[in-house]
């Protein structure tokens, strides 16, 4: 019985679980592409698509979470938002958006070819839209790298030290990011020059245009590395520091985080703590502090024991929590914010939007490896010529999910970039 | 011929047993073409093992708490064994854990894929007339992930447990050194199974109906399913990146649920019900679900408002993403807030109310036969109902500032999840087991245990009801000496419940081996799955199945000759049946 077999197989069209071993697939009239328990293509396409839809929406909902979260906090927290967008390179930013709506136009262009059967036309679109992909993460390779030398993390790991902007030595997170895309590379030039060696055609035909993906990858790196580092050139000497960032003689461009060095930066940190406290919402976390100065009265009366636990533990809870954003009810916060010599960069506070920075990038970037996964997958069956008029819904839905993965993209870039 | 006097122009047509060469279960042999299936049918029979095994693990967990709290200071973690099992940890740890591991397997491995992932991918296509789900693959793929997911869990049971309850609120999750990871990445996994099979039955329903099954000719259990679907679908998700955010909350601190670095952990609380609590109605959708099926066979008679119950499915849907606030309202929410997520849970008795008077109006001067389906069905309507009145205490604001965090809160819950979601489930195994099997269980035996688990479930939860009134708070492990009386009670009916399950079990093992053969048709039922063989073919259908009404019994009587149901139908002229295309093989031989 051939059906262990059957289940076993990547075919897609293939069905397991029929004990006749004589019900092949050349006794009636499904073509190879059309699953058994569907009737018709038509419903086939139909229920791909209306899966993939779901599908979707299903990644819609995922971000929105993410969403959600940069949207209260950045409430809570407008200038630490603005003050770290700063960090973030437009110029990058820009050109990634640039290169994945490029990428968008050739997919939906690749889908058309797809209908049309122009089986080389549809391989020069899909190989495209890699390389568009690569290009994309190669970027992102040194914006990522940078930043984390920077010490630009993650609230628990933020170590950004604006007096030493740029510390010396470090691992180097450029070369841990590219190494694998390094060994792929290579792999796939080896698969090339092997397979023209022994003259395997189809394979040959695939890693051509697949080791241009993987270039592309470089010619990523390139572009990020010259942007950047024109950036900084352009700031060597304005050296703004971004505690004034947000007093609107914020620096216009990209990397802010300039060279300052440690007296520069406190004769900035003065206009900066006013331009904090100035801001409503750096007090509107505390609204309650008026409950609280009633709490307080009522609690000097000895036998209000209940009361005095209370204020007691509320103290200890915005003693613990080190910025307090919500719990910091037990002094006025913009006093606290003009005695103290705060900026946006105290690292629990920036961790924050950087926090939500490489969450939202992060995970954006993983579907962006998931699409690559796909069109690869996708690029290797267009060069077998799987698709035709009556046959394209991988294509169409494989479309579907990257321009969702663009979309999410435009959101993120002028929410991230651009706020400030 | 006693099917009633056959008026002239009508023919018997008695499906009876028609053999066809090869059913599902042994059309292919082997653990690999189990394994690899892409059938509908095995998926579901693997799930229904799955969450069984994962119901039996959970259940031990239960005992385990329910002995414990046997005396007021806890009898079962502190006593030698346990100190001689566990030496460095306290038995209130131990009791930590156990409740933990409870809640999380019971819900996350079992109460939500029992119904829809387990009896849903077996009847869905069946019901629907279609040959399978629309993705086979991906269908498959669920189970593997809820396999992965079920392998998560048990790696966290035994690394350092879990000791966080079922619901992770920061910012003890994120502190507590338990394997929260480990457990909550079981919850990711989970969820992505849970999306998939819904995911696999909206386009299932949506397209793959075959001519002539039109919305309104769908079984209510397919509304049910469906509207359970468009939940895992829209809030599954949001579960999804709540874990991942609360991993790299663990792992890299990232500020946004953990107070120690400027997070906020209401936000924690407001992510996961928004989750949560439509997952109580992916829980409970599919069970309704079964419910209309079991009155509307049993009672011969036609379901009362088809159309109300489908809409309120729908209904229920919607209105459960409006409600999450009810979980929060001790959470420092503000009135306003508060009051407005009172008044929308109280929106959403209304639907549920629906549908417990309709199954009631269906009952009403039906000719109800007492099967064991019938009785757990019956089973069923009692306890909601005292789970959703009780869910309306809870959902009105004063009564919940005293309720809230109380063994009340644990009395609701199990009303709706044990006395609904699980009695239903095992309505609805009794019910189909004869079409997965081909094999009638005993009908006393199941009886009993449907009289087990009413008693049981009823000492062990009523009970609890007065506790938490009386202000015994959820999840602790000791308790004032006052309240001992009341939690012996619940103990006792405890292993009562324990009994009827395993009563259950056994009764439906044993038909396995000295079951009757079990008809086409046992129950007398008028939905399409039981116009074919028990157990079906793997196609499902021999010939492409003639769509009816679902709820037509006028044409269906009791043979007492033959000793089964039979259809009486208007005579029609037979055409040999061109084999279509797509039927296999052995159709047309
Ligand atoms: C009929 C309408 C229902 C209403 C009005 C309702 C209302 C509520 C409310 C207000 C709470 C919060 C109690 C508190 O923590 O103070 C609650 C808790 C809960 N309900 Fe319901 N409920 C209903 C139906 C259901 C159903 C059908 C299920 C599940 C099948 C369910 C499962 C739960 C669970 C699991 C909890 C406790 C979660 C936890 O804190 O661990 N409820 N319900
Ligand atoms: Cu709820």
């Amino acid at each position: 019985m051939a059906t262990t077999d059957a289940g076993l197989a990547s075919d897609a069209h293939e069905q397991p679980g029929h004990g006749h071993s004589d019900h092949g697939h050349g006794d009636h009239d499904h073509p190879s592409y059309l699953a058994h328990h569907f009737d018709t293509p038509e419903q086939q396409f139909d229920s791909g698509k209306l899966g993939m839809w779901l599908f979707l929406v299903t990644e819609v909902l995922f971000f929105s979470g993410m969403f959600c979260a940069y949207a209260i906090f950045r409430a809570w927290r407008p200038e630490v938002f603005e003050g770290c967008s700063q960090f973030l390179n437009t110029k990058l930013g820009a050109i990634n958006t640039g290169v994945l709506l490029f990428s968008s136009f050739t997919m939906a262009w690749g889908v058309r070819c797809a209908q049309k059967e122009q089986h080389k036309l549809l391989t020069v679109m899909l190989a495209t839209t890699l390389s568009c992909a690569t290009v994309f993460l190669g970027v992102k390779a040194i914006e990522y790298s940078h930043k984390w030398h920077l010490g630009l993390l993650p609230a628990g790991l933020f170590s950004y030290d604006p007096s030493n902007p740029h510390p010396v030595g470090g691992p180097n997170y450029l070369a841990y990011i590219c190494a694998p895309f390094v060994a792929i590379t290579i792999g796939v030039a080896i698969w090339l020059v092997v397979s023209f060696l022994r003259g395997a055609k189809f394979q040959l035909e695939c890693a051509k245009p697949l080791l241009v993906v993987c270039l592309c990858f470089f010619v990523g790196v390139g572009l990020g590395t010259i942007l950047e580092s024109g950036g900084e050139e352009g700031h060597h000497e304005d050296d703004h520091a971004v505690v004034a960032s947000t007093d609107g003689a914020a620096p216009e461009h990209g990397e802010a985080h300039s060279h300052a060095d440690g007296d520069e930066h406190a004769e900035h940190e003065e206009p900066a703590a006013e331009a904090v406290a100035s801001l409503p919402a750096a007090g509107a976390m505390s609204n309650d502090s008026a409950d609280l100065a009633v709490l307080e009265r009522l609690a000097t009366d000895a036998t209000n024991t209940g009361l005095q636990d209370e204020l007691a533990a509320r103290k200890a809870q915005s003693e613990r929590s080190s910025g307090g954003i919500l719990y910091d009810v037990s002094d006025d916060a913009s006093a606290t914010v003009a005695s103290a010599p705060e900026n946006v960069l105290r690292p629990s506070r920036a961790g924050v939007f950087f926090s939500i920075y490489y969450c939202m990038t992060g995970i954006h970037a993983i579907h962006i490896l998931a699409g690559i996964g796909v069109l690869v997958w996708l690029l290797v069956r267009s060069i077998r010529m799987d698709f035709n008029r009556n046959y394209f819904g991988p294509v169409d839905y494989v479309g579907l999910y990257w321009h969702i993965v663009d979309m999410i993209w435009i959101y993120l870039f002028p929410l991230m970039y651009l706020i400030r | 011929m006693s099917a009633g006097s056959v008026p002239s122009g009508y023919e018997v047509n008695d499906p009876g047993y028609p053999t066809p060469q090869e059913n599902y279960l042994t059309n292919s042999k082997g653990i690999l073409s189990w394994a690899f299936t892409l059938d509908h049918k095995r998926i579901g029979m693997m799930y229904l093992i799955g969450v069984t095994s994962a119901f039996l693990l959970g259940g031990l967990l239960a005992l385990g708490i329910r002995l414990h709290l046997f005396a007021p200071d806890g009898i079962l973690f502190n006593n030698a064994l346990f100190q001689w099992l566990a030496p460095d940890k306290a038995p209130n740890d131990i009791y930590n854990q156990v409740f933990t591991l409870h809640g999380a397997i019971m819900v996350f491995l079992f109460i939500i894929p029992s119904v829809p992932a387990a009896l849903g991918n077996f009847l869905v296509p069946v019901m629907l007339g279609a040959k399978d789900v629309a993705f086979p693959r991906l269908n498959l793929s669920s189970f593997y992930l809820w396999v992965g997911g079920a392998l998560f869990f048990v790696m966290a049971l035994l690394a350092s447990g879990l000791d966080t309850g079922w619901t992770f609120y920061t910012p003890y999750s994120t502190t507590t050194d338990s394997s929260v990871i480990l457990a909550t990445t079981g919850a990711f996994v989970l969820g992505f199974s849970s999306i998939f099979t819904g995911l696999n039955f909206i386009v299932t329903i949506n397209t793959m109906r075959p001519p002539g099954m039109t919305w309104f000719r769908m079984p209510l259990f397919l509304w049910a399913t469906y509207s359970t679907s468009i939940i895992q679908v829209l809030a599954t998700p949001v579960l999804g990146i709540t874990l991942l955010l609360l991993i790299a909350e663990r792992t890299l601190h990232i500020g946004i649920f953990d107070p120690e670095y400027n997070g906020d952990p209401v936000t924690f609380q407001h992510f996961f019900w928004f989750y949560s609590h439509p997952a109580v109605y992916i829980m409970i959708l599919p069970a309704f679900g079964i419910i209309s099926e079991l009155i509307s066979v049993h009672s011969h008679k036609r379901i009362f408002g088809y159309r109300f119950i489908a809409y309120s499915s729908i209904a229920i849907a919607l209105l459960s993403f409006i409600v999450w606030g009810h979980h929060m309202f001790t959470s420092g929410m503000s009135p306003i807030t508060t009051i407005i997520f009172s008044a929308l849970t109280f929106t959403v008795s209304v639907p549920s109310a629906i549908k417990v008077f309709n199954w009631v109006a269906t009952m009403f001067k039906g000719s109800i036969s007492l099967t064991t389906p019938m009785v757990y069905a019956i089973a069923f309507i009692f306890l909601f109902t005292i789970g959703g009145l009780t869910g309306l205490h809870l959902g009105t604001l004063a009564t919940d500032m005293h309720l809230h965090d109380t063994y009340f809160v644990v009395a609701h819950f199990h009303y709706v999840m044990v006395g609904g979601t699980v009695v239903a489930f095992l309505g609805g195994v009794f019910h189909w087991w004869p079409k997965m099997v081909g094999k009638m269980y005993s009908e006393a035996g199941g009886l009993l245990s449907a009289a087990l688990v009413f008693i049981g479930f009823n000492l062990t939860f009523l009970p609890q009801f007065i506790l938490g009134s009386r202000g015994m708070p959820r999840r602790y492990a000791t308790y004032d000496p006052e309240f001992a009386p009341l939690h012996q009670m619940s103990t006792y009916g405890a292993l009562i419940l324990g009994v009827g399950l395993f009563v259950a079990l056994f009764v439906l093992l044993m038909s396995l081996y000295n079951g009757k053969k079990a008809p086409a048709n046992p129950w007398g039922g008028a939905t399409l799955e039981w116009n074919c063989t028990s157990p079906p073919p793997f196609y499902n259908f021999e010939r492409p199945p003639v769509v009816g009404d679902p709820y037509e019994f006028g044409d269906i009587r009791w043979d007492t000759e033959l000793d089964r149901y039979v259809k009486v139908e208007p005579q029609r002229e037979r055409v040999p049946l061109e084999t279509p295309a797509e039927t296999p093989a052995h159709a047309s031989e």
